[in-house]
Parts: C-alpha cells; structure tokens; sequence
C-alpha cells in the first residue's frame, strides 16, 4: 500500500488561480517532517496572498482524512473558499470538521486568590490525614477490645497469613543484609581501633551500635519497603476493585478484618526479625572481626554479655514493636484513602514507603533521647 | 464435532476488495501451570476491507484472544495472522496507530493524562505537527463520538463507564485508521448512546471505507451493523455470511443464542433481506 507524498501545486484555470491538492492527506504522511514543513509553508503563502480568489480542486487526493481536512480547514480560515472542487465523502468529511472546530478555550492563569484557597486545601489535607490517623488508632485499640473479650471470633486466619508473608518470607532478606552491614561495619571499627591499640572494644562498638540501634532500625526500614507498601497496594486495589464497598455491604468491618490482622501481625514479626537481623549482623561482625584482628569468636562470645546490658534488648524489642505498629497503622492508613482510580493507588503506595521509613526514623530518635540513661 | 462443513453457507462471503486480515489455521493455545488450554483450533478467518464484521460466540469461546491475535497481542501457537499484508506480530511497531485502532472492553485509557491528552496521544508522538493542530483534532473527534468540549481537560477517573468508552474510541480513531477492532463496543451504553454510537460508527464505515471487526454480544448493534457475522463455536469459525445466513444454520449455539427470545425480538428489525454496504 504505497502512498503518496502530499503535495500542493498551482495552476491557472480560466476562472483565476487555482490550487491542486494530491496525495495522501493523511496524519502519518502529513507528519513526516519534511512534508509538513514544505505543506506548512505552502499553506501559509496561501493565506497571506488574496485567498478569497483562490480555487481549491481536492478531487485528484488518493485520500483525506480528519487530520487533512482539519489543517485545509484551517489553512481556509475557518470558513468555506468562493471556489472549491470536491468529491461527496471529502465534502462531508470537511462539513463535520468545520461543524465540531470550537474556538481554543481561554488559558486560565491561576490568581493570587486561586493560590491562596490552594494552600488552604493543602491545610485541610494535612488535618485530614491527622483526622483519619487518629480514627484510625482509636478503631484499632477498640478492635483489640473486642478481640480480648472474644478471642475466639478473631480473625486468626487472616493474621497467620501476614505473620507468614511479612514474618517469614523477609527472613532471607534481612539476614543478608544484616550480615552485610555487620561486616562492614566491623572492618570499618577494626582500622580505626587498631590505631588506638584499643582492639578489644570492637566487642563494644558492635554489641551496643547493631543490638540497640542498627537491628531495630535496619529491620523497621527493610520491613516498611517491604510489607507496608505491600499493605497500601493491597487495600488500595481493594478500593479501586470496589472490594472494600462489597465487605461494607457486607457488613463486615474494614477495620477489625483488613487493619487489626495486619497490625498484630506487624506487631509480632517485627520484633522477631529485629532479634534475627540483629544476630546475623553480629555473626557478620563477628567474622570479620576474627579474619582482621584475630580476635576469635570464643573471646567474642564472653565479652559481648559483659559489653551489653541486657536493658538494652528489651529496648531493642519493645522499639521495634512499635515500628512493627506504626509501619501497619502507615500503611494502612494510605490504602484506605487511595481514590477509585490507579494513578490514586501509585501515589498512595509511595506516600505510604516515605512516610513509614521517615516515621521509624523520628520515633528512634525519639526513643534514643527518652531512653538515654537506659543500658549504657 | 457433529455437523459437516458442507452444510454450511460458503464461510467466504462476496470478493470486493484487498483482504484487510487473513487467518490461517490458526492455533491459540494458553498454557497455565503445565496444562494447556486450547482456545482457538485450525480457526480460519478472512476479512476483506470495507467489511464490518461481527464476532459472537458463548462466553469463553475466544473473541477476544481472537482480536488480540489480529492485534498481535497474543502469538499464534501455530498456524498465521495476516494483517494489512503483514504478520500480526509486526502490527505494533513504529507508528501502529495510523493502521489500527482498538477500542478494549474497558476503555484502557491512560490514567495519568486528560481526555484530550489521551486523545490526542498518537498524534503528539508523530513530533511534528503544531500543538494547536493536534488539539483541534482530537477536539474533532471528541464531539464526533458525542462529548461535550467542556469534557476535554476532565479525567479518565471522573468519567463514567459510556463516557470512558467514548473517549476510548475517539481514541482509536484518531489517526483515522483503516482497521479498527471493537470489543464489547455497546456494553454499558444505555440504549440511546448505544444507538448513537451505531450510527456514529455506519457513517464512518461508509465514508471513511473502514474495516471494522467487532465482537459483540448485543443483538440489536450486531443486526443493525453487521454485513457479516462470523460464530465462533467449537474452537473454530463454525459459519460466517449474512445475519439470515447464519441464522438458518444448525448448532445449537446459533440456536440458543439467535433464537431465543431476545433475538427473535432483535431478529424482528432485520426488515430488508440484506444490508447495503
């Protein structure tokens, strides 16, 4: 199916100038660049000299479609020349064309006023979320009422399902990087240590820096990449699949099925991979320190007790518990506000990622400055 | 397998013109955790261009897998999809818009551009012409399928289900595309917009000498458009001709689904013995 080039030639008739359309008006031949630049061109002289007079012979074109009869529309001004030769179908399609042309809407600039209500909606929307967060805890803490005074009713199923996909599936994942991080971490201390011939501490360094801070932390960030962006898209396509209005007609509550399985579980496995990412970080440090220092995994084991209180894995837990149920409240907090509509669900389940890991950040610190005096 | 193919009508309906998709023994075969499922066996299908032809069968009897064969969306496990002269797979390379168009059963709108920006899509991509060209364009084809221009900078999420389908098809056709594949066209149309919609897309067949293909469980678009109808039943293209053609034919399928009550009803416009095309 070889088409030809469109092209526009001039010639006199005997009555006055005219113009001879032929070729293939069609949106992919008149886009090639050269073509649209020469037809452009062509077009624009047209309408600069006296169009009133020209005639116009659309009869030999191979073929014309929207695009083609909108840019000769258009070259026309928008209104029918004194003198046009044309074929029925090419005269229809150029009458629909002229009858759906609308005017090209008014730009609207944004005033200072528009601005103004804009940034209130953003106020409004920080309140929003503070609003729906705090009904949010207020309905997760009168769900665990309601769980301990009728434990059997709960929905237990659902929170091994979680425990098994945010629990167990991460346990690869965080030993690796826990060990990683240890490794590093000791060859690092070892250089620095060995300078002061203070070798032995290593025990120190590690023990308090990965038990008290760098497990919880190390766990709690992976975890909320992890399984609360998780959380968000699967409550989000819940919306957007209207799943979440079929259990409401259902009658069953969102909140005791959808956010209280998945906080227990939050709650249970954090902790749990906290004590494990943490105890493969210290047999990561605890190699390295033995291949840099000779320092050996017998020396290790005494001294680790005697470096670390044991204060501090209790704060190491009872932190990490708290990420656990902050990470689910996040995420699910995000996945219930996702709009119908996917784009909503991208954006939710990003929100959700940043503001879960920036949230366990602020709570450490919070917890470092409380705690300060503890296990040190 | 109980009829014989020579009871049937001649499945090759009256020559007149180029062959827009030719299907040869063709073989859909999904395989899903070690089984296979055959959906499509030996299925032969010529279209001619200037046809408008419509697609019906029972549910799961692989319309669609058949569209998205002619698309080149799915790969023939055996057998070939000829489209505009060239292998389906082929179909979507550099500048497809301009030779297909498809309207998806849901509409498949890009969620993250406006009404007109969706429209408007493939022809932004050429790179060439004027922004204000391509916005008249698609403000064109946006009123053509029946929209108000208020309803250009709105988006896909604010739409509703006809109103999604008009974009989408506004869509499909903007580059006026010589083949132009429907799936579930009328689903969620309430009558009238179904009836506009009808029209909308004779006028275009007519004037525009497209090929249509459409599959459609909606008796009353499938006789009002239809110059062909092709049943696929038994993994194959069991009949294909005119609405009385394949209504005279036997098999159960056509039986119940031409026969029963709602299409006895539909059946009742067919006035004239054939359509002109």
């Amino acid at each position: 199916m070889e088409e030809n080039i469109p092209r526009i030639t001039q010639h006199d008739t005997p009555e006055g100038p005219a113009v001879l359309l032929s070729g293939c008006w069609s949106a992919a031949r008149l886009a090639e660049a050269a073509t649209w630049s020469q037809i452009k061109s062509q077009l624009a002289a047209f309408a600069k000299g006296d169009s009133g007079k020209l005639g116009w012979d659309l009869r030999e074109l191979e073929r014309l479609d929207h695009t083609g009869a909108q840019v000769l529309w258009n070259a026309w001004g928008h209104q029918w020349p004194a003198r046009v030769q044309l074929l029925d179908a090419q005269r229809s399609m150029l009458a629909r064309v002229a009858h759906y042309t609308v005017p090209p809407p008014q730009s609207n600039r944004l005033s200072a006023w528009q601005l103004f209500l804009a940034l209130g909606a953003r106020v409004w929307l920080v309140i929003d979320h503070a609003r729906d967060l705090t009904r949010l805890l207020g309905q997760l803490l009168l769900d665990f009422l309601k769980l301990l005074r009728a434990p059997a009713k709960g929905p237990w199923r659902d929170v091994s399902g979680h425990l098994y996909h945010i629990g167990a599936t991460a346990l690869p994942i965080t030993a690796l990087l826990g060990f990683l991080i240890g490794v590093v971490l000791a060859y690092l201390m070892s250089q620095q240590l060995r300078q002061f011939g203070a070798d032995a501490f290593i025990v120190n360094i590690l023990g308090i820096s990965l038990i008290r801070e760098l497990g919880p932390v190390l766990a709690a960030i992976l975890i909320a990449g992890r399984s609360g962006s998780a959380i968000t898209a699967q409550i989000g396509v819940m919306r957007v699949t209207e799943e979440l209005d079929a259990m409401r007609v259902m009658g069953i509550p969102k909140g005791f099925r959808l956010v209280l399985p998945r906080a227990i579980a939050m709650a249970v496995a954090m902790p749990l991979l906290t004590v494990w990412t943490t105890l493969a970080a210290l047999l990561g440090g605890m190699l390295a320190a033995d291949l840099t220092m000779g320092l050996t995994p017998a020396y290790f084991f005494e001294a680790l007790p005697l470096a670390v209180q044991a204060s501090n894995l209790t704060l190491a837990v009872a932190k990490s518990v708290v990420f656990g149920l902050l990470i689910a409240l996040i995420g699910c907090h995000y996945g219930l506000r996702v709009k119908p509509n996917t784009e909503s669900l991208g954006q939710g389940t990003t929100a959700s990622v940043v503001s879960s890991i920036t949230v366990v950040i602020l709570v450490d610190a919070l917890f470092a400055v409380v705690f300060k005096d503890v296990g040190i | 397998m109980n009829l014989t193919a020579a009871a049937a009508p001649t499945p090759e309906a009256p020559f007149d013109g180029d062959v827009a998709v030719q299907i040869d023994k063709l073989w859909s075969v999904f395989r899903t955790a070690g089984r296979a499922s055959v959906i499509h066996q030996d299925l032969d299908l010529s279209i001619h261009t200037g046809e408008l032809l419509s697609i019906v069968g029972g549910s799961g009897s692989g319309k669609t897998v058949l569209l998205r064969q002619i698309l080149g969306l799915q790969h023939p496990a055996r057998g070939s999809v000829t489209v505009l002269g060239k292998p389906a797979a082929q179909l979507s390379s550099e500048g497809a818009a301009s030779r297909v168009g498809m309207l998806f059963q849901h509409g498949a709108l890009f969620s993250a551009f406006t009404v007109l920006e969706n429209i408007a899509f493939a022809l932004r991509e050429l790179g060439t012409l004027p922004k204000a060209l391509i916005r008249d364009v698609a403000m064109v084809k946006l009123e053509m399928v029946g929209l108000e221009p208020s309803q250009a900078h709105k988006m896909p999420a604010d739409l509703s289900g006809g109103m999604i389908k008009r974009v989408a098809l506004a869509r499909a056709l903007v580059m006026d595309p010589p083949l132009l594949l429907l799936d579930e066209p009328t689903a969620g149309l309430d009558p009238d917009s179904a009836d506009t919609f009808c029209a909308l897309l004779r006028s275009l067949h007519h004037e525009m000498g497209l090929t249509v293909v459409m599959v459609t469980h909606d008796l009353d678009t499938l006789f009002e458009l239809s110059t062909r109808i092709a049943v696929v039943a038994d993994k194959r293209i069991i009949v294909s001709g005119t609405p009385q053609q394949v209504m005279a034919y036997h098999h159960p399928f056509i039986h119940d689904f031409f026969l029963g009550e709602r299409g006895q009803r539909a059946s009742a416009l067919l006035r004239e013995p054939t359509r002109p095309v």
